[in-house]
């Protein structure tokens, strides 16, 4: 159970976005960005989008900050789905997408870590675009979009 | 000089069903205790027996059951207030944890104490459950909120104190006795008389005190004391308020309902007597029983036993932890913590070495610890802490090492 354990959650993928993260990042003057943190762990994103010349396709995706692997690696593998799709794809993006890429079993703890990227990234496209905000934060009136 | 009495943690292991299991394969090494404590068969067998045997509502009923059931509560009141030293059963009141007697400080005194001009003083090392209420109350009612920073020693910079008392009229100092995110038991002495010399109340949240040392709220001098049951083998959902009776009978009420009344009419309600006023609606009146069983139980082996066997685990645990490549200690030297001890491994997320240790059967606790202004002091985002109680075995933290030499081969 052990070694099998260790080697699903950690498994060389993710150690591999943890590692060497894509997409790691600022872009100055980007034209949507947001901050998340996940008060469970301590992890913090920030994501910055720049739009290509249709003011919609995301022509470049970055982020920063800091984390466990999980959240980190999750929200690296992000950057590369997202890249080249629109803001209304992304905003509409599911979250079992990106847990298929990560491709392993989460506690519901740990499913905090893996999110915090993508919600990150749509409360950047809600503020950029007013695209629909993601699960659980919808209906807030008044979100400190920072 | 007094001989340090001993524990026989293997023995006293044996009270604690949980250990009878193992965790993915391994034997549970369980470094969790300052988050909560395990409990033991005595006091579980003892609420199942009262729930089986003598359980009713308190203070209404006439019958029989009603009887023992009251009988059950006030006198686990009465083990509360001796195992506190407090002069007074009615200064005790039972609430669900510390936080919610910091609370009812907060609301009760604070809403009718504070206003403009006032000011109440905490310090970086303080739990949230100590930090946020006051934070709260104090922008309500127009007070200022401050916070004194810790020195080099990780104790409260006195002189920032000083340097607040000029310039404030500060009407509470809220300060914990021993730090639950590095483990450091303080000297709140210079702290209760500097708040009573500027007329100021002192606070004391002591969830993290009373598990493991002799309580004693008389000799400590402040104004209130709060503990959790939960992290000294007692059930979760009680805990207990201690206050000075005049400041007590002196405040509004906290929560309002059944129970706490003295008569109810439309145009006028008055409040019943201490301690009754601060406990309105049924009473957790089984986990009440529980808090005094599980007292039964740590004065049987004794408090001071308990500190001296958890000041040896903590020396055990900082050297063998130094000797982990890569591993940061934090907080003060072993003579001077509970057993407590944060660390970080370099380069590796504490959520991400407390989840690879889970899975070789060690419980830590990964995160801010409720101390995100701590944190803040230390530079990191959170931190690990293995923490220890009576039943802890010197083979845990061996199997803790063990662990995180496979955390750091996962991440190598």
């Amino acid at each position: 159970m052990t070694d099998r354990g260790l080697e699903s959650l950690y498994r060389e993928l993710i150690l591999d976005h943890y590692k060497n993260p894509r997409g790691h990042g600022v872009i100055e003057d980007a034209d949507a960005e947001a901050e998340g943190q996940n008060p469970l762990c301590g992890d913090e994103v920030s994501i910055y989008v720049a739009f290509g010349e249709d003011g919609e396709t995301i022509a470049d995706v970055k982020f920063s900050g800091r984390g466990c692997a999980i959240s980190q690696a999750a929200t690296s593998m992000l950057m590369e789905m997202t890249k080249g799709r629109t803001a209304q794809q992304v905003a509409a993006l599911d979250k079992d997408e990106l847990l298929a890429e990560i491709g392993v079993p989460l506690t519901p703890v740990r499913l905090k870590c893996a999110m915090l990227g993508l919600t990150t990234l749509k409360v950047a496209l809600h503020k950029a675009k007013g695209t629909p905000l993601p699960e659980g934060l919808a209906g807030f009136d008044e979100l400190d979009l920072t | 000089m007094k001989a340090v009495p001993k524990l026989d943690a293997p023995a006293l292991r044996a009270d604690f069903p949980i250990f009878e299991q193992e965790i993915h394969g391994k034997p549970l090494a369980y470094l969790d205790s300052a988050n909560t404590s395990q409990k033991p068969r005595q006091v579980l067998e003892g609420m199942t027996r009262f729930y089986e045997t003598s359980y009713a509502n308190v203070h209404r009923a006439v019958h029989v059951l009603a009887e023992r059931a009251t009988s059950a509560l006030e006198g686990a009141r009465e083990k509360t207030r001796a195992f506190l030293n407090a002069p007074d059963v009615r200064e005790v009141i039972f609430v669900r944890n510390a936080t919610e007697g910091l609370n009812l400080v907060a609301y009760a005194w604070g809403g009718n104490n504070l206003g403009r001009g006032d000011a109440v003083v905490v310090t970086e090392l303080e739990h949230h459950s100590n930090f946020v209420p006051w934070q709260y109350i104090a922008q309500r009612q127009g007070a200022e909120f401050l916070m004194v920073e810790i020195d080099e020693n990780g104790d409260p910079d006195l002189e920032q104190l000083e340097a607040i008392g000029r310039d404030h009229t500060v009407k509470v100092v809220a300060t914990n006795l021993v730090s639950n995110s590095l483990g450091t038991i303080h000297d709140l002495g210079p702290l209760v008389t500097w708040a009573h010399e500027h007329g100021a109340i002192f606070v004391c949240d002591a969830a993290q005190a009373a598990p493991h040392m002799k309580m004693d709220v008389q000799a400590l001098g402040a104004d209130f004391v709060a503990i959790s049951g939960h992290k000294m083998c007692a059930p979760s959902g009680i805990g207990a308020l201690w206050g000075r009776a005049e400041l007590l009978q002196s405040m509004e009420p906290f929560l309002l309902g059944g129970h706490m009344i003295n008569s109810v009419r439309v145009d006028r309600t008055t409040w019943g007597e201490l301690p009754h006023k601060f406990e309105a609606g049924t009473s957790p009146i089984a986990e009440a029983y529980g808090l005094g069983l599980a007292i039964d139980y740590l004065e049987a082996i004794g408090l001071d036993a308990i500190e001296a066997h958890e000041h040896e685990l903590a020396a055990y645990a900082l050297g063998r932890l130094g000797e982990v490549p890569g591993v940061e200690l934090y907080g003060p030297p072993a003579e001077r913590r509970a057993g407590v001890v944060s660390f970080n491994v370099e380069g590796i997320h504490p959520h991400d070495v407390a989840q690879i240790l889970d899975l070789q059967g060690v419980a830590i606790r990964a995160g801010h610890h409720c101390c995100q202004p701590l944190m803040h002091k230390l530079g990191v985002a959170a931190t690990n802490r293995a923490s220890f109680y009576l039943y802890t075995l010197r083979e845990e933290i061996d199997q803790l090492v063990e662990g995180l030499h496979a955390v750091r081969k996962v991440f190598a």
